[in-house]
């Protein structure tokens, strides 16, 4: 219908290639060619008055550009890290001023701490307005600063071409992050002659560092001579796409990898030498090992606390080798005795040239002996229980079976993110969404439907707690009107689970604000005209699973779990890791 | 242990810079004591020279997230030994005191200042040095009637800086993106 607009257009543009001058169009007009040149396809987004010139540009890039309408920015920035993680493009977010883009901030923090490649364009009050307090005026360049990789405010609209070349260089290369680019409303409105040219150089950045090979070489050297060598794989092994060069390195040489939470997926969970979970709530073996091995080969992660625990203790009695792209990771947390600045493909690629084939087998053996331990005592009866109410770690088990391992898994921020993420067999890379070094409540529903987005062809489930799905459910209304097929499953304990745990454990059970009196969640959908149902026998559990998957689109199923269900095992925060708890 | 240090900051010139700089060391609580910033012989590549009061260990850390900034060149700490460095002040003495109160003459002389100017009501002296030779010299000024003393942050050389030097010379040729 909108195809009467969208022709002319077309033609004009036909008409300046065959003449060779530049087009003179609207800054609006720029930055929607200017997206279009950087390949984006799809844009998450929420209109209002300081941005209403772009998004009356993008009514004429229809065809090219599909714009999905959310129902509150926050949900926009999420949506866009699920996009852009799914996808392994770079997200992008539309937000008004004012109130639209200080609801940016949640989201923007979040994919900076995960490092995910996110562009937000905010619209901002005239030129001549700045600084004087006008309607919806923020200062959202000083707001965002500490929490985008960059930021910049274009008052011209001959300089938005350049800003957006900038701003998606600067979001995917290196290690990736958000970039918030700011447009006044005059440089909305304002012609200009349109070139573009794609960023590939700033002179003060660099993203892709010099491999240092004698590094590599003592690298190597620690490798090929370690007893008991141990991989602990980050995020970075996904972003960089290091998953084959991770597992080349620990088959030849038969070394245990563990992950860390953002780097789950990389490796797939039935692989013989994959041994688990690190952190305060991962596998018992993979972190009580990390007190005896004698090597770690950390890779694109960055010793976060909930990895650590007490960091004096952590990992003391081994030499670390760190690969690590962002410099000013190398020796925040934990000394490296060789720090190898690269991103994990090219570091690895160089590695592995260097790596004697070896055997650890008394090594690996001390993985099955934590394994069987943890199985016995914690696992054994949380994903087959018999008796009792729902566990939430027999849904995710589940969820597994049925999804076979291969569906993107986004889940939310609590015991349901721990049980989920310790449970889930990941088979594919880049299956794994969650926000991790934010640990933002109310990420998944937005973040799953910029996953699906990303991903049509997977399905997409979300796993959510009862708390973090009331945090941003009005992203419903948009998953109707954009009819995305995610399948949203609450693990509902009516209470907020992991804050309670911690108050049971720490606070003598003194449970302050953590009840729940919630809603009909499936009455909820049904409002939304999302399909529903709500499951709390055991013995309906894994037909109501069938019977979500089996439904075409959006579905939402609210399990009711065991209301004081806690997540084991633990490190109690800031305790050595070897104060790991099973019970 | 904390003491004095000196970081230096090369930048790209843009509007903020001084803001991104500075929050990272707010999020670490580290006070800044003096800043002076000012173009380099490098047309568009600014020079931060920054003194605060805090440890090795974790302005190293501070400097590696300063040169995380897409618009910063480079980020060094240094030990007092390792920079060529002067401050400034300026003090403002009544004229009237001048003529009562002893040997302006051989004061100026001895500590190595100047008079700027003077008019029938004060006249300006201008000292360089060391923070702690500036604020003796307050002391000196005294009896002389001190109406108003300025200093200066910290402008500092530092002793190996010749091989980033070239490198920055090197930036010059290629041009600053937008």
């Amino acid at each position: 219908m909108q195809q009467k607009d969208v022709l002319p257009m077309k033609a004009e543009k036909e008409a300046d290639k065959r003449l060779d001058v530049k087009p003179v169009i609207t800054g609006a007009e720029a930055l929607m060619r200017s997206l279009v040149a950087e390949g984006v396809e799809t844009i998450f987004g929420y209109p209002g008055g300081a941005i209403m010139p772009i998004y009356d540009a993008l009514y004429d890039f229809q065809d090219q550009v599909h714009h999905i309408l959310v129902r509150h920015e926050q949900g926009a920035t999420h949506a866009a890290q699920g996009y852009a993680r799914s996808s392994g493009k770079v997200g992008v977010a539309f937000a008004t001023s004012g109130p639209g883009a200080t609801n940016l901030v949640t989201g923007l923090a979040d994919a900076y701490m995960d490092s995910t490649p996110m562009v937000c364009i905010t619209g901002q009050v005239a030129a001549s307005l700045l600084g004087t307090d006008a309607f919806q005026e923020t200062d959202v360049i000083g707001i965002t600063m500490p929490i985008t990789k960059w930021n910049i405010q274009v008052t011209k609209q001959e300089d938005i071409p350049a800003a957006i070349a900038k701003a998606f260089y600067i979001a995917r290369s290196g290690r990736p992050g958000p970039v918030l680019v700011d447009i006044t409303k005059n440089a909305q409105v304002g012609k200009c002659e349109f070139e573009y040219k794609k960023c590939e150089f700033i002179r003060s950045y660099q993203p892709i560092p010099e491999l240092d090979n004698e590094a590599v070489t003592a690298a190597a050297a620690l490798i090929n001579s370690a007893k008991k060598p141990y991989i602990f794989c980050g995020h970075g092994v996904l972003i960089a796409g290091a998953e084959n060069q991770l597992l080349e390195l620990a088959e030849k040489a038969q070394i245990p990898v563990a992950s860390t939470l953002l780097g789950l997926s990389a490796v797939p969970v039935d692989h013989p030498l994959y041994g688990g979970l690190l952190g305060m709530h991962g596998n018992y073996a993979p972190n009580m090992l990390t007190c005896e091995c004698d090597l770690v080969i950390a890779v694109g992660m960055r010793f976060d606390d909930r990895v650590t625990g007490d960091v004096n203790t952590f990992v003391k009695q081994a030499k670390v080798i760190h690969i690590e792209i962002d410099a000013a990771e190398i020796n925040k947390i934990i000394r490296a005795d060789v720090a190898i600045h690269a991103d994990a493909k090219t570091a690895l690629e160089a590695l592995n040239k260097l790596i004697m084939p070896a055997r650890h087998d008394e090594w690996l053996k001390e993985f099955e002996v934590g394994h069987k331990k943890e199985y016995d005592k914690v696992q054994h009866r949380e994903l087959y229980p018999e008796t009792g109410e729902i566990k939430m770690a027999e849904a995710v088990r589940l969820i597994s079976e049925k999804t076979k391992g291969e569906a993107i898994l986004v889940t939310d921020v609590g015991q349901h993110q721990m049980i989920a993420s310790r449970y889930y067999r990941f088979k594919n890379p880049n299956t794994n969404i969650t926000s991790g070094g934010m640990g933002t409540m109310g990420f998944s529903v937005p973040a799953a439907m910029g996953a699906k987005m990303g991903a049509p062809e997977k399905e997409v489930v979300a796993v959510i707690g009862d708390g973090c799905f009331q945090m941003t459910l009005q992203e419903l209304g948009t998953i109707y009107q954009s009819q995305i097929g995610v399948k949203m499953v609450i693990l509902n304990n009516n209470f907020l689970g992991m804050v309670r745990q911690w108050q049971q454990l720490f606070f003598d059970k003194r449970y302050s604000s953590t009840e729940m009196t919630n809603p009909d969640f499936v009455q909820i959908a049904k409002g939304f005209f999302i399909p529903g149902k709500k499951v709390s026998a055991r013995e309906d559990l894994s037909s109501a699973i069938d019977e979500m998957l089996a439904t075409p689109g959006a579905y939402l199923l609210e399990i009711v779990v065991e209301k004081e269900d806690n997540v084991f095992p633990m490190v109690p925060a800031g305790a050595p890791v070897s104060s790991i708890r099973l019970e | 242990m904390q003491k004095e240090y000196t970081v230096t900051v090369y930048t790209e010139d843009r509007i903020g810079i001084t803001n991104r700089i500075t929050i990272i060391f707010t999020r670490r609580g580290i006070n800044i004591t003096s800043l002076t910033t000012a173009e380099t012989e490098i047309p568009g590549v600014y020079k931060f020279v920054i003194t605060v009061m805090s440890t090795r260990e974790l302005l190293d850390k501070v400097v590696g997230q300063i040169e995380r900034l897409i618009e910063i060149h480079r980020a060094f700490v240094h030990e007092e030994d390792e920079v060529v460095y002067q401050e400034l002040a300026l003090y403002k003495i009544s004229t009237k005191a001048l003529h009562t109160a002893g040997d302006v003459e051989k004061l100026i002389r001895e500590n190595n200042a100047r008079i700027l100017t003077i008019t029938g009501d004060y006249f300006v002296i201008e000292k360089t040095g060391h923070q702690q030779e500036l604020v003796d010299f307050i002391k000196k000024l005294e009896p002389y009637g001190l109406i108003e003393y300025t200093k200066s942050g910290r402008v500092a050389i530092v002793k190996w800086s010749r091989r980033f030097h070239e490198h920055l010379k090197e930036l010059d040729k290629s041009v600053a993106s937008y």
